[in-house]
C-alpha cells in the first residue's frame, strides 16, 4: 500500500515536472516569435535585438501576457509593435494575449545588441556609442564675439565632461570626422550627421 | 473624474508636458531651418509622450486633454506662452527643460520621470546651444534672444511653487535652475533680468488654474476636433 502511494506520488510529480517543462518550452518558442517582430522604423532589426522585448509569460487559460519598453516616451511605434506581437502569436495558437508597456527600468541604448548595432551600421544608421556621458554637447559655429570663435563656448560644461567620448564614425565610409547637423532627425532615437570625408549626411542612432 | 485626480501633482506635470507640446507643434510648416522644424517636433513627440503616460495613470487620457476646460488645467504659464519668433519658442525651451531636467532627477521614484529625464538632457542641450547662438550672434539674434528672455522671466518665478504631493526639495531646485540658467545667460552675453519672477496678479497661478489671456485660444484649437467629433479616430 506505502509502495503504491509512494509511486503514485512520483509519478504526480514526474506529470508535474514534464507539464512545466512543456510549459518553458512553450514560452520560449513564444518568446522566440515575439522577438523576431521586426521593428516598424527600422525593419532590419527585430524587437528583440533592439532590447524593447522585455518579458513573455503565462497569464492563464492558455493566454500569454508580453512586456515591451518604449525607446523613447512618446515613440509612436510602440503601438504597431504591439499590434505586431499580438498578431503573430494569435497566428500561432495563443487564444488571448496581452501586451503591456512598462517603463521601468527605462530603455537605454546600451540594450540595443551586438547584432542588432552590426545591422543598424549596415543599414546605414550609426549604432549608438556605450552611454554613461550622456549628450556630447558640441560647439555651434562662429560667433558674434570677435576672435574667440566657437571653442571659447566649449566653457565649464566641456572642462568637466571628462575624457573625449569616442567619435561617431561615418556608416558609409568609416571616416571619423563628422559633423551633428541636427540633434534630432527622421525619429526622437537619431540625430542627422554629416561625413567631412565622402560627404553623405547619415542618420546616428544617439545614445540615450 | 474625482477632485483627487484634479488634486494629482502628476496631473500639473502632465499639463505642463502637453501643453508646452502643443505649442511646439505649431511650428510645423514655419520652423526657419527645416532641421529645426524636424527637431522641435521630435520634442514635441517627447513631451506629448509624457503626458500621455502620466495621464493613463490617473484616468482616461483623452478625457483628460480634450475634456477639461481651461480652469482645470494645472500647467505653467511658462508654458503657454505664444510661440512668438523662434528667440521666443527657444528661451522658453531654456527656461522649461532646465527646469524639468533637475525636477525628473529628483523624482526617483515615478518611473516616467527616470524614463523621460534621458530625453530631456537632449532638449535642454539643444535650447542651451540655440540660446548661446542667438544671444552671442548678431546684433538682430542678440536683440531678440534679450526680448525674449525679459518677456518670459516672468513667468520663472511659478516653476518653483511646490506642487503637494512630490518629495522634491523645491529651494534646491530654485538654486540650481538659477545656477544653470544664468551661467548660460552669461554665457550667451544676455542679461539677467532684475525685475521680479512674477507679474501682476496673474502670473504665478498656472497651477491653480488661472491662465494668460493666450491659453484659452490655444486649448479651443487644441480641443476642437476631439469636441466636434468625439472619438473619432483615422
Amino acid at each position: 500500500m506505502a509502495e503504491t502511494r509512494t509511486q503514485q506520488a512520483q509519478q504526480a510529480q514526474q506529470a508535474e515536472q514534464a507539464q512545466r517543462t512543456q510549459q518553458a518550452e512553450r514560452l520560449g518558442r513564444l518568446r522566440e516569435l515575439a522577438g523576431a517582430v521586426p521593428d516598424p522604423e527600422l525593419p532590419f532589426v527585430s524587437l528583440a535585438e533592439l532590447g524593447v522585448l522585455r518579458d513573455v509569460r503565462e497569464a492563464g487559460e492558455g493566454g500569454v501576457e508580453v512586456e515591451l519598453t518604449p525607446t523613447y516616451t512618446g515613440c509612436p511605434a510602440i503601438e504597431s509593435m504591439a499590434t505586431d506581437v499580438e498578431r503573430v502569436l494569435r497566428e500561432h495558437g495563443v487564444p488571448h494575449v496581452t501586451v503591456r508597456t512598462v517603463l521601468t527600468p527605462p530603455w537605454s541604448t546600451d540594450d540595443i545588441s551586438a547584432e542588432g548595432s552590426r545591422k543598424l551600421a549596415e543599414a546605414g544608421i550609426a549604432p549608438p556609442r556605450a552611454t554613461g556621458t550622456g549628450p556630447v554637447t558640441v560647439g555651434l559655429g562662429p560667433t558674434r564675439t570677435a576672435g574667440d570663435g566657437p571653442e571659447a563656448h566649449a566653457g565649464p560644461a566641456a572642462e568637466t565632461a571628462g575624457p573625449e567620448p569616442e567619435p561617431v564614425r561615418c556608416p558609409l565610409c568609416g571616416s571619423a570626422a563628422t559633423t551633428l547637423l541636427s540633434r534630432f532627425s527622421s525619429t526622437a532615437c537619431k540625430a542627422l550627421r554629416r561625413c567631412e570625408s565622402c560627404r553623405e549626411p547619415f542618420d546616428h542612432f544617439k545614445e540615450l | 473624474m474625482t477632485s483627487t485626480v484634479a488634486d494629482r501633482p502628476e496631473l500639473a506635470l502632465a499639463d505642463d508636458a502637453l501643453i508646452l507640446s502643443h505649442r511646439l507643434g505649431q511650428w510645423a510648416g514655419h520652423a526657419p531651418v527645416l532641421e529645426e522644424e524636424v527637431a522641435l517636433a521630435n520634442i514635441a513627440l517627447d513631451l506629448l509622450g509624457q503626458a500621455r503616460a502620466l495621464y493613463s495613470e490617473l484616468g482616461d487620457e483623452d478625457e483628460l486633454a480634450y475634456l477639461r476646460e481651461e480652469r482645470a488645467f494645472r500647467n505653467c504659464q511658462l508654458v503657454e506662452q505664444p510661440n512668438g519668433d523662434f528667440a521666443v519658442t527657444l528661451v522658453r525651451q531654456l527656461f522649461f527643460s532646465s527646469w524639468q531636467e533637475l525636477l525628473y532627477g529628483q523624482l526617483t521614484s515615478m518611473p516616467l520621470a527616470v524614463k523621460a529625464v534621458k530625453e530631456v538632457v537632449y532638449h535642454r542641450d539643444h535650447a542651451e546651444q540655440w540660446t548661446l547662438r542667438l544671444g552671442d550672434g548678431t546684433d538682430e539674434s542678440h536683440r531678440r534672444a534679450q526680448h525674449a528672455v525679459d518677456t518670459l522671466w516672468r513667468y520663472t518665478g511659478e516653476l518653483f511653487q511646490p506642487l503637494p504631493g512630490l518629495d522634491v526639495c523645491w529651494d534646491a531646485m530654485r538654486s540650481g535652475w538659477e545656477k544653470r540658467v544664468t551661467g548660460i545667460l552669461d554665457r550667451a552675453t544676455l542679461t539677467v533680468p532684475d525685475g521680479p519672477q512674477h507679474g501682476g496678479w496673474a502670473a504665478g497661478a498656472g497651477r491653480q488654474g488661472l491662465h494668460t489671456e493666450p491659453f484659452g485660444p490655444m486649448l479651443a484649437e487644441m480641443q476642437h476636433l476631439h469636441r466636434s467629433h468625439p472619438g473619432a479616430a483615422w
